[in-house]
């Protein structure tokens, strides 16, 4: 509590000094100054610095977390943290960047940041070993845990194709908005993994998707009301193969980078371009683009591009 | 020297208690809240198992039995009394005994059942020397303790767990999460559930009567205290034969009308001192002078176990082979059931001869392990087998970063593991079944094995179309069941582990450089 109150109040005078050190011209934005009109962006792309300063160039062109956080509001966070493994393995999202939101969050005014998985390894070891159990907690926000199925409740998904029904984590229904934090990477399953098939971790049963066409099941639940607010994938260390898990750092590509999006679509479309594949070829965005879920054309976007 | 102040049996009561909570914490610990390596000391000195790792995994320091067998020749069985749970156990029961009815708790002079125990102590200790340990797998009261926590006083801590733990979530806190229970096969309960039932009513009724009769450990001590230094005696000047200390004995052990204690029996637990109004009993070094008329008791003893001994060696090798030979008995079933021929045994266990040879099922690695991958097996290496863990990978997968239960093993059943060489241990081998796999049945994407693969021995290759099909690289599988586990389909899984019946060594997964890539925005 003490922490939170600290950086509530410290934010503005602390991250404007603080972070104006560090990003120069960027520290403006942070503390909180209005931004410069028609931040009308389909994706934000930042690449060439660490994710925590990547993120907090790339959501002042999208009006800052105020647009997308109010006061008093309940946010959950959903990193991907589902294997037992240190963070520049790149298996797990950046906890740096976690905890950048996390702050970003409660400087907007949230009331409280929760951030929780439902991993594949044991999710003790995946909450603390990937580092954002504890990064989650010096921002000030609440990990809880979503590893019993009694946490779990079942919701009905309009249109699905293949997945009508399935439960999800009480979280997601009772907060008020919705940040999906991917970290992108190869993926033996999905091709890829990203906003989309992060979700995977949002629910009880992967073994029914698995079971019933794996790629329609991510795109249908992508159809399920409770849609995230924002979209923000880290690229930092990707997984260019042996995903999601990774065998070791070799597998990973530095790419140093960072997208920001609303269309959860849009957002694994840049993903998939920046592993050197075309959308169209990772059957669950062709499917979630084909059902109108999103776009995946990144020809036709508004796109900003920034390079630290 | 001698001692007759009532603080004896006080201190004891605390001792005890303390044990019993730390023991019962060990086996229950599901937040994983004391490390492993303060299993080894706390452990250390448990008879049976401690005897097992020096002598059958001739682990040097071992040696707890040793101290335990010097205690013993000086204190008699204080082991019984202070350090045993079981025992400790047993005395908690029966003081409940007392409180529902009061006679309970007036237990009076008994006669020993010699020939019983005897050929007990002679049965576990022949077949251990003939190389099966399933006799002492459901006598060792150590293991037998482990159980009755492991099976059921856990599954009743997470239970009010799991409740306050929803209690506290309406209050959006999170410091207990809920965890689900989760059942064992049910034929592994039988042992378990016939023994709480059996020591708990012979506890509530009778004390110690399980610890002079059926337990083989509490019968050796037994044994040796009959030469130790200090132990229970009547000042006979003082003594009013009022028989208050009989009627506090739990060990019924004490013939107050010929002032005499049967020291096998006794237990060191000084209720008798505690009792004695006349301040006539005392612990202290044995007196020389002894009288006559008691040496048949020890004459009994020695004949049974002569006879006791006999009989072992004529039957006792047959049971010793049934064990070896049905270990792991392949089965030969033709559909696309899983054909696993071994069953697979923890890290660290070297293979499953060594591993069923030493393991006396205390259930600790069961309660331990945090992905509840191992789990107490029922017909997996044999009916003498039963409940000896084994890698369950349809309740769970061996975590890649884990080495928790190669620190545990009291009994040198699982040996010390370093986490880099766990990496590389195969305790078997992926076998994937092409004819259950969503891949080929569906046509769809799956792939979760190979998701799941820490090695990717598990890897998917090109199928029909666009989609990816698993495949197997033997040399570096280390068979932890990842993929087993995370397969959807049922009721076979479309790839399984077949046991190393001794495991191996692995390869070291392939690394090789990426091409760089471009250092602008693809799009």
């Amino acid at each position: 509590m003490k922490r939170r109150n600290f950086l509530r109040s410290s934010v503005g005078a602390g991250l404007a000094a603080g972070a104006y050190m560090s990003f120069g011209r960027y520290g403006k934005a942070l503390a909180g100054t209005p931004l410069p009109a028609g931040a009308n962006y389909d994706l934000v792309a930042v690449m060439g610095g660490e994710p925590a300063a990547m993120f907090d160039m790339g959501i002042q062109a999208l009006g800052g977390m105020g647009t997308f956080v109010g006061k008093g509001q309940k946010v959950l966070v959903k990193p991907n943290i589902g294997w037992d493994v240190v963070p520049d393995k790149g298996a797990n999202t950046n906890p740096a960047l976690v905890r950048r939101i996390i702050e970003h969050c409660y400087r907007a005014g949230a009331k409280e940041v929760y951030v929780f998985d439902n991993t594949c390894d044991n999710w003790i070891k995946c909450y603390k070993n990937s580092g954002v159990e504890q990064a989650v907690k010096d921002a000030g926000g609440k990990i809880v845990p979503g590893n019993s199925e009694s946490y779990y409740q079942e919701v009905t998904i309009p249109n699905g194709k293949k997945l009508t029904k399935t439960k999800v984590h009480e979280l997601v229904l009772s907060s008020d908005v919705f940040i999906n934090v991917p970290v992108l990477k190869h993926h033996s399953s999905a091709m890829m993994t990203g906003a989309l098939k992060n979700m995977m971790g949002v629910i009880w049963d992967r073994g029914y998707w698995h079971r019933n066409n794996l790629n329609q099941c991510i795109a249908d639940y992508a159809l399920y009301t409770k849609k995230p607010t924002l979209n923000v994938m880290d690229a930092y260390n990707v997984m260019m193969r042996n995903g999601p898990r990774g065998v070791s750092k070799e597998d990973l590509s530095n790419m140093k980078s960072l997208m920001i999006s609303t269309d959860w679509v849009a957002i694994d479309a840049a993903g998939a371009k920046m592993m050197g594949k075309e959308p169209s070829s990772i059957e669950h965005i062709a499917l979630a683009a084909g059902m109108g879920i999103g776009k995946m054309d990144l020809s036709t976007m508004n796109i900003h591009r920034m390079k630290m | 020297m001698s001692m007759k102040s009532s603080a004896l049996k006080h201190i004891r009561t605390v001792f005890s208690a303390l044990v019993l909570l730390l023991f019962a914490f060990l086996f229950i610990d599901f937040r994983g809240i004391l490390g492993e390596k303060t299993f080894g000391p706390i452990l250390y000195l448990q008879f049976a198992p401690s005897l097992l790792k020096f002598v059958v995994a001739g682990v040097a320091t071992a040696t707890g039995f040793i101290v335990v067998i010097i205690l013993t020749l000086l204190t008699g069985r204080t082991y019984c009394s202070f350090i045993c749970p079981l025992g400790i156990l047993q005395d908690g029961i029966s003081r409940a005994g007392g409180l529902f009815k009061r006679r309970f708790r007036r237990y009076g002079y008994k006669k020993p059942y010699t020939v019983l125990r005897y050929f007990i102590l002679v049965l576990t200790a022949g077949i251990l020397l003939l190389g099966g340990v399933y006799v002492l797998t459901i006598l060792d009261p150590y293991s037998t303790f482990g159980r009755f926590m492991t099976y059921f006083a856990k599954p009743a801590v997470l239970f009010v767990n799991n409740l306050l733990a929803a209690l506290l979530g309406k209050f959006d806190i999170y410091t207990l999460y809920r965890v689900d229970i989760k059942p064992y096969e049910l034929a592994a309960y039988f042992i378990p559930t016939a023994f709480l039932l059996l020591i708990g009513f012979l506890a509530f009724r009778y004390g110690r009567l399980y610890c002079n009769t059926v337990c083989p450990v509490g019968t050796f001590l037994g044994l040796l205290s009959k030469f130790s230094l200090f132990r229970i005696r009547f000042d006979e000047d003082k003594c009013t034969r009022c028989g208050r200390c009989a009627m506090a004995c739990k060990s019924s052990c004490i013939d107050f009308l010929n002032k005499h204690v049967d020291v096998s029996r006794c237990v060191s637990c000084f209720n008798c001192i505690d009792s004695c109004k006349d301040d006539a009993m005392s612990y202290g070094p044995v007196r020389l002078k002894r009288k006559t008329g008691k040496e048949s008791d020890t004459d009994a003893t020695r004949r049974s176990f002569i006879t006791g001994s006999l009989v072992l060696l004529a039957g006792g090798t047959q049971l010793v082979r049934a064990q070896n030979t049905t270990v792991p008995s392949p089965t030969k079933d033709s559909t696309v059931k899983e054909d696993r021929l071994y069953p697979v045994s923890p890290p660290g266990s070297i293979g499953i001869a060594s591993f069923t040879s030493r393991c006396t099922a205390c259930n600790l690695c069961v309660t331990a392990c945090p992905t509840n991958v191992i789990q107490p097996s029922v017909s997996e290496y044999g009916f003498a087998g039963i409940m000896q863990p084994r890698m369950d990978f349809h309740t769970g997968f061996c975590n890649y970063e884990c080495n928790r239960c190669t620190d545990v093993c009291p009994t040198g059943a699982i040996m010390p593991l370093m986490i880099e060489a766990k990496k590389l241990t195969q305790l078997g081998k992926a076998v994937f079944i092409k004819d259950n796999c969503i891949v080929n049945t569906e046509k769809t994407a799956c792939g979760a094995c190979s998701e799941h693969c820490p090695t990717k021995a598990c890897h998917m290759v090109p199928f029909e179309g666009n989609l990816l099909i698993p495949e197997v690289k033997d040399d570096i599988c280390i068979g932890c069941g990842a993929c087993e586990y995370a397969c959807p389909t049922k009721p076979y899984k479309a790839i399984f582990v077949d046991g190393n019946p001794i495991h191996e060594a692995a390869l070291m997964p392939e690394t090789k450089e990426l091409e760089s890539l471009p250092s602008d925005f693809p799009f």
